[in-house]
């Protein structure tokens, strides 16, 4: 059974973080990462081509993550497969003995290294998630029994401090009915905006990891918010990383303040390190999770 | 209206040079080229002068009046034969649909002079939107009048996704987000909000389209 599930359904706060393949065959970065930060995560979520740029792909860095004794959140995008082909990546993900699956949209092509790609976005995030429902319930999106179904634990990506917030609670909403089971949020910065999203959640039964994004530099700050789609970081926190003396053990005190206030609050906390690995265990001791 | 954009002029030229043409003849169209601006008698005569200056000899010219319609265009080919006879190629200043009519009433090669680049909304005068991919199986009914298949940049049918931003697109971040506007305007009519979408069929508009409404006027199949 998925380690992950097992600790956020006995009410454990858990901790997942991140990593991405390489963009070659070479494994050694990768795994080095994955030895890093492994022994601190419930489950490590593994990429699926990040930010629209080619990497290895998340089904075979996954089960390398398996291999080397960690749990791995198989990540999934919609933008580069059509159903058959994210239907058969799915009965893979199992026979791989991966458990773990975050379903997401997936930035544009546009955004990414390959800008001439057409992106597939056949099914969107939702739908993908009904159709992972019905393969752990026996069958395809056709309804045809399968020979072998899935017992995938499901989640889905949510970013409470974007507003609108009410029609981002619908869509979560829908996302829980199609049975989703955890969130990973995007970056929180504003505790209230958590807060009021799991307020409405918990009671749907869906578990919320707070996504803290460990702020290495100033210029990680000016590229996250030029660069990076949907993660804003507030002026006084940019200022704060901006003006430090040592930005990088800056970030990692912002981080560990926002694991602690994060732990009053979510189920759990997702770690996005942007290459600061070491930083990880520093950041959970001092947020006084061991 | 189908929305055209000039072609690369350099490729228009390329694809003249490649077949050793010395001498072209050109066809505009009178209908959804003219009014974008690309195809009208207009921007033919430009296109006339500009491979005179590149060292072409122009025999002749035309506007059809619908040149995407086959009947006409073969009408207009004719009317033109001996200017026609006399080219060595055809650059046709109309979307592809009236570049390959044109490729079926004449002899010889027949090159586009336009990109064809979406059926279009006119917002007003010289000014084009998409708002509709002809994608066979209609979901307005659902998402208030507002099409997520185009106007969402990644074409999601439930949505906002996670790069929203302030009701923004996070493709188009100039753009309100679509989603943000099909959810407001069904709670604005009292229609709750957006329900599920199930997948889209791909198969109601597998290529290449086709219909004919004299079939069913006789009570056969569509």
């Amino acid at each position: 059974m998925s380690r992950l599930r097992d600790a956020l359904e006995r009410g454990e706060f858990v901790v997942t973080g991140e990593i991405a393949p390489p963009l070659g065959t070479d494994l050694s970065a990768m795994r080095r990462s994955i030895e890093t930060i492994g022994p601190y995560c419930h489950a490590i979520n593994i990429t699926d081509n990040q930010g629209a740029s080619l990497h290895l792909s998340s089904l075979a860095a996954s089960r390398v993550a398996l291999d080397m004794g960690f749990e791995p959140i198989f990540q999934q995008t919609c933008r580069d497969r059509n159903r058959l082909a994210l239907q058969s990546d799915l009965l893979a993900a199992w026979t791989l003995g991966l458990e773990n699956v975050l379903i997401v949209t997936g930035d544009d092509p546009r955004s990414g290294d390959h800008p001439e790609a057409k992106g597939v976005f056949d099914l969107d995030s939702t739908q993908l998630l009904e159709v992972a429902s019905a393969m752990n319930a026996g069958s395809d999106m056709i309804g045809r029994p399968l020979k072998g179904g899935t017992d995938f634990y499901l989640g889905a990506a949510m970013f409470p401090e974007a507003e609108p917030w009410d029609i981002q609670m619908i869509r979560a909403t829908r996302k829980v009915e199609a049975g989703a089971s955890f969130f990973q949020t995007q970056a929180i910065f504003d505790i209230t905006k958590l807060e009021r999203a799991v307020e409405v959640m918990r009671p749907l039964g869906v578990k919320v990891i707070a996504g803290v994004l460990v702020l290495r530099s100033g210029r990680a700050v000016d590229f996250i918010n030029e660069r990076l789609a949907g993660l804003m970081v507030p002026e006084e926190i940019g200022a704060r990383i901006k003006g430090a003396d040592n930005a990088a053990s800056e970030a990692v005190a912002l981080a560990t303040e926002q694991v602690r206030a994060a732990r009053e609050v979510a189920d759990g906390v997702h770690i996005m390190t942007l290459g600061l690995d070491d930083a990880v265990p520093e950041i959970l001791r001092g947020a006084g999770i061991s | 209206m189908i929305i055209t954009r000039p072609r690369d002029w350099a490729r228009i030229k390329q694809n003249l040079v490649d077949v050793d043409a010395k001498s072209v003849f050109i066809m505009g169209c009178g209908q959804c080229a003219t009014v974008a601006g690309t195809g009208g008698e207009k921007e033919v005569l430009q296109a006339k002068t500009k491979l005179e200056q590149d060292g072409f000899a122009v025999t002749g010219w035309a506007v059809g009046e619908v040149t995407c319609h086959s009947g006409g265009t073969s009408l207009e080919t004719r009317k033109h034969s001996g200017d026609l006879d006399a080219a060595d190629a055809v650059v046709v200043l109309s979307c592809g649909a009236g570049v390959q009519t044109v490729a079926d009433s004449v002899r010889q090669p027949v090159f586009p002079g336009l990109e064809s680049v979406f059926l279009g909304n006119v917002v007003r005068h010289g000014v084009f939107e998409e708002r509709c991919q002809m994608c066979g199986d209609c979901v307005l009914d659902k998402t208030a009048g507002i099409c997520p298949v185009t106007t969402c940049p990644k074409g999601l049918l439930n949505g906002p996704c996670g790069g929203m931003w302030d009701g923004k697109c996070e493709v188009l971040r100039d753009r309100d987000c679509t989603h943000v506007r099909i959810q407001r305007r069904l709670i604005e009519q009292g229609r709750g909000g957006a329900k599920l979408l199930p997948p889209k069929d791909y198969s109601k508009k597998l290529k290449p389209g086709s219909v004919n409404i004299r079939k069913s006027r006789k009570g056969g199949a569509e």
